[in-house]
């Protein structure tokens, strides 16, 4: 009961770190994106892209962490 | 100001002493007989796979064939709730793709579906084949078109009504995902020969770190598709668990008082699932075509200098 109501605290502590760091991450990329498109309009689609490709493999670590929450959770 | 701040603090009062009224309520009623907890329970069977098909009438079983031995694995074949819309979209993906063939062959000037579906495939060919894969990747537009308009189709299904999403299946999205890392493979076996292909994953070092370099290559081949099937599943998930969550709060307070937020809310994130179904195919597809494009890259030389990292 004891280690089952550490795992459920671990797993919910981790997923609050993970989402802090990503959110963080994921903001300041679109901080970035949208001083660059400020810039130089003409290639936001560009800059668009790269964006949704970076946001993505953050996201991508962002679930390897996740994952191990809800193992964690689901124990 | 005084007297508007002393009433704005005892309206707050009030609402958290009624606030805390209903949750006691809820809490005291949760008493052995009434299982508060079931009904929590009920709403996220929703999201599970089972053998029951949801209809405005009632519902339906459906078929169950014993589980297939080969080796020393059970497959269970049998045709779930997820695996019917599976097979649904995948119905409707090649009705309407061959409809609107039909169509645009008829008339120069596409209309109707017709148009619609042109639009999606001008997007996927100009915007990911084109710009990820060069003019190569052309050969591979089929395949990425497939994957769009597939998880597409699925992700769409399960915001209908008594629809359910297969994407929010761990094992469909493994399967979606099988068939991306065998394409990446494919792809890169293809445009650099099988040597080079091999060569690549001793990553252009000293022969002395192969015994590193190669298991740490042959991981990353693996984390591509592993990234792309829990990305899909979790963000599949995520939408629905928000909604259940939401509407949780009106089992939660047994009270229709809260019943404007659920109502507000659940239609807010709804139509953020209407876009999160179109942006994860978008995801799914672009990402797949960027993998097959480091793959197909290493054709122009300097593939150490620019690979060995």
């Amino acid at each position: 009961m004891e280690a089952n109501a550490l795992a459920y605290l671990g797993a919910g502590l981790g997923a609050g770190l993970v989402v802090l760091g990503a959110a963080f991450g994921i903001g300041k990329l679109a901080a970035a994106t949208m001083e660059a498109t400020g810039r130089q309009p003409e290639v936001a689609g560009q800059v668009r892209t790269s964006m949704i490709i970076s946001a993505a493999l953050i996201e991508g670590a962002t679930f390897f962490a996740l994952a191990i929450c809800i193992i964690l959770a689901t124990k | 100001m005084r007297i508007d701040s002393s009433a704005l603090a005892d309206t707050v009062r009030h609402a958290s002493a009624s606030v805390s009224d209903s949750v006691h309520a809820a809490v005291s009623n949760a008493a052995p007989g009434q299982g508060e907890k079931l009904d929590f329970g009920h709403l996220l069977d929703h999201m599970k796979n089972s053998q029951e098909l949801e209809f405005p009438g009632g519902h339906l079983e459906l078929p169950h064939f014993p589980p297939i031995q080969v080796g020393g694995i059970t497959f269970d074949l049998s045709i779930s709730k997820h695996v019917f819309f599976l097979l649904l979209s995948a119905l409707i993906v090649m009705l309407v793709a061959v409809y609107a063939a039909r169509r645009n062959r008829k008339s120069s000037v596409p209309s109707g579906v017709g148009n619609l579906v042109e639009v999606f495939v001008v997007f996927i060919r100009d915007e990911v084949a084109v710009p990820n894969m060069g003019k190569g990747g052309l050969t591979y537009l089929p395949f990425l078109l497939t994957t769009f308009f597939f998880i597409l189709i699925m992700n769409l299904i399960g915001l209908i009504p008594y629809g359910a999403t297969s994407t929010s299946n761990v094992s469909v999205t493994a399967g979606l995902a099988l068939v991306a890392f065998i394409m990446i493979q494919v792809a890169a076996i293809r445009a650099q020969g099988l040597k080079h292909y091999l060569a690549h994953l001793s990553g252009g070092v000293h022969w002395a770190l192969w015994p590193i370099m190669i298991p740490v290559e042959i991981l990353g081949l693996f984390t591509k598709p592993f990234a792309l099937c829990m990305r899909l599943f979790a963000n599949m998930n995520g939408g629905h668990i928000v909604l259940l969550a939401l509407i949780g709060l009106v089992l939660l307070f047994r009270s229709p008082a809260v019943a404007p937020l659920p109502v507000l809310f659940g239609v807010a994130i709804n139509l953020l699932e209407l876009f999160v179904a179109l942006l994860q195919a978008y995801i799914f597809t672009m990402l797949t075509s960027l993998f097959m494009g480091f793959g197909m890259q290493s054709e122009h030389g300097d593939e150490h200098a620019e690979h060995a990292h």
